[in-house]
């Protein structure tokens, strides 16, 4: 029997057959020349034939997609036999001997810029025009169209890793499970598996050799994949399937076995996203991401679009507490209003808080339509600026807030500088949230998108571990009980949930799917046992031993198959 | 050479899913038919069945565009196409 083991990220016991992703579509070299065999003729030819066969695939698949996906789909089966893509390409195959392959390379790409240059709507759709080129591509190399692939039956889906944009094509009615070689904890694979509740394993060494069609058992909570199941494991996947029911259902209490309150609260990305948390029981916004109101536009968002958008949340938790963060720019997520791409290292760069230095006034703005929101809805709006490294940063941030009408500032602990600091910057603002995701890549020097460093990538590590307890000690020397949440990724982890409740963390902020897994694990331990747990992983030697041992003593894991 | 003026009548302009209509229309017809914003030069006009020189052209709500088809049936498919522009696509 045959394994495979990488890093569980989101837990589940799944059979089924595996399916490899395609591997993106290699540029053809440039100056790459006709076969001498070929005429300009045959070449033009069989590259018309094989825009209209890309053309025809994706008109196909717009017939079964519906809405958005759909008129996305007919625009782009429209690109692909274009008449300025093909005749572009046309040209540079007769005048210049060009390769089929490389003169639709190069006139898609001239096409993409000149959308580019347009801007706005247009620059979008330049993401299209290389869709279909790399499609064109691989129709010509006879090799299978990149993305995920097309089925209707069920399958594990195995990739190197997934980029955002794959997001929109996963249909998680037919992905069961995702399997990644690349990637760590942190990844967007990692992101959007706990999003969708899919179980998933990342940095799973040799799985590219895993041929199509094969049954593969795949356990996402011990990082796991086994060829050809044995009885045994399809036994666990059935009783995987049964819990999963019960785990999906939050009763709207976070509570430890001994009756201490940890309020669990959804991190969410907008109004749709704060209606299904509501609907999953969250009991409250642990953390609202504004950056959906910016991404993907050259300007700035207006007051009014502003007020609309932040007022959709809010309204979704009438009485509870909305957290949000101010626009997270910079690094992964350039603004091209506000971040500059040029920067070397962007993750050490202008971003989050700090593009408040290079564009002043977008901070301002944005607090503005947040206190306007706020007025006349029922939420408990809070407000907190990620990337603080200073009190002093802080201290600005919560005068902006006052001066906005905004009245509970406070700050993400990302920055290990900011752990190191806390009671000062908590004598100046009113709550912290540790976003565990930025501070795990910061401490440990460790860019969270690698997959080689996925093993230093991980929450789990003692010296994280151990700044989310220096934040919450600086909260107990502040004196006035400012409350510390963690609104990253950690959070969602079940066992890892328990070492923070017993760190002292007072509020726990998860993707709204894992609320009712880590309320049902917590309702299991006291107070006093998470504290031992937390003891035991902050002693630990490394991440794998403390996530091992803290999981050796919470049995509840394994009965509940996570 | 035939030619007629149209309104753009979709509300997002000549982009997105009624420049996908347009263009397919103009694909199915038996002459070609290019396309210029109104005062625009003849010569800068553009293949009306490409989608992205639809898209690049940026017609929008209530702009003017010029229409031109040579040879048989060239009135007729230029009264099909005005149609379909004077309507608003998107609403549909």
């Amino acid at each position: 029997m045959q394994s495979f083991t990488g890093v569980g990220v989101s837990p589940g016991r799944i059979v089924g057959s595996v399916r490899q992703m395609p591997k993106a579509v290699s540029e053809p070299p440039a100056g790459e020349k006709l076969a001498s065999s070929t005429t300009a003729e045959d070449a033009a030819v069989t590259l018309r034939a094989a825009a209209k066969a890309v053309q025809a695939e994706l008109k196909q698949r717009s017939v079964s997609a519906t809405g958005a996906g759909k008129s996305v789909l007919e625009a782009t089966a429209l690109m692909a036999a274009d008449p300025m893509l093909i005749k572009g390409a046309v040209k540079l195959i007769t005048n210049n001997d060009t390769s089929a392959e490389r003169a639709i390379w190069e006139s898609a790409a001239s096409v993409a810029e000149m959308l580019h240059n347009l801007g706005g709507y247009m620059a979008e759709r330049a993401t299209d025009v290389l869709d279909v080129r790399a499609r064109i591509v691989a129709e010509l190399r006879g090799v299978p169209a990149p993305g995920i692939p097309a089925s209707d039956e069920p399958f594990i889906l195995v990739a190197d890793d997934l980029a955002p944009a794959d997001t929109a094509t996963l249909n998680p009615a037919v992905v069961l499970a995702l399997v990644t070689s690349g990637g760590g904890p942190q990844s967007h694979t990692a992101i959007i598996a706990r999003a969708l509740g899919l179980p998933a394993v990342v940095a799973a060494v040799g799985v590219e050799s895993i041929a199509d069609g094969s049954a593969v058992y795949v356990d996402g909570a011990a990082g796991s994949i086994t060829l050809d199941p044995d009885a045994d494991q399809v036994a666990a996947a059935e009783a995987w399937a049964a819990n999963a029911a019960t785990l999906a259902v939050f009763d709207g209490e976070g509570v430890t076995a001994d009756g201490h309150l940890v309020p669990l609260l959804a991190n969410v990305g907008g109004a749709a996203d704060a209606v299904k948390a509501a609907a999953a029981g969250a009991q409250g916004v642990g953390l609202l991401r504004t950056e959906f109101c910016f991404l993907d536009r050259d300007e700035e968002p207006t007051l009014d679009e502003q007020v609309t958008a932040y007022r959709g949340v809010f309204d979704a938790f009438p009485g509870k507490k909305v957290v949000v963060r101010t626009l997270d720019a910079g690094a992964d997520k350039p603004l091209p209003f506000l971040t500059d791409a040029s920067e070397p290292n962007p993750a050490l760069g202008v971003r989050g808080y700090r593009t408040d230095f290079t564009s002043p006034g977008v901070l301002k703005r944005q607090l503005a339509a947040i206190a306007t929101a706020a007025e006349g809805t029922e939420a408990d709006v809070w407000v907190m600026a990620p990337m603080i490294s200073t009190a002093e940063e802080a201290g600005d941030f919560a005068g902006m807030c006052r001066e906005a009408g905004l009245k509970t500032p406070g700050v993400m602990v990302e920055v290990p500088s900011a752990a190191l600091t806390s009671e000062t910057i908590l004598g100046l603002v009113d709550f912290a949230s540790l976003g565990t995701n930025d501070l795990t890549q910061y401490a440990m020097a460790a860019d969270r998108q690698l997959g080689p460093l996925a093993a230093l990538n991980t929450p789990w590590q003692p010296a994280v571990l151990k700044l989310i307890q220096l934040t919450v000690a600086g909260s107990v020397a502040e004196g006035n009980n400012k409350p510390v949440g963690v609104c990253g990724e950690a959070a969602a982890d079940p066992a890892l949930a328990v070492v923070l409740v017993g760190l002292g963390v007072n509020t726990l902020s998860m993707t709204a799917r894992a609320l009712a897994a880590v309320a049902a694990v917590l309702a299991k331990v006291t107070l006093p046992e998470a504290q031992r747990l937390a003891g035991i992983a902050l002693s630990a030697p490394s991440a794998l031993e403390a996530r091992a041992r803290v999981r050796a003593e919470l049995p509840v894991l394994d009965e509940l198959g996570l | 050479m035939s030619e007629r003026t149209a309104t753009i009548a979709s509300r997002v302009g000549l982009h997105a899913r009624p420049a996908a209509i347009f263009a397919e229309a103009v694909g199915a017809l038996p002459v070609e038919v290019t396309i210029a914003l109104e005062g625009d030069p003849a010569d800068d006009a553009m293949d009306a069945s490409s989608i992205l020189s639809l898209m690049s052209l940026g017609a929008a709500n209530g702009q003017v565009v010029v229409l031109r088809a040579e040879g048989d049936g060239a009135d007729e498919a230029l009264e099909s196409l005005v149609k379909i522009l004077e309507t608003d696509l998107d609403a549909e």
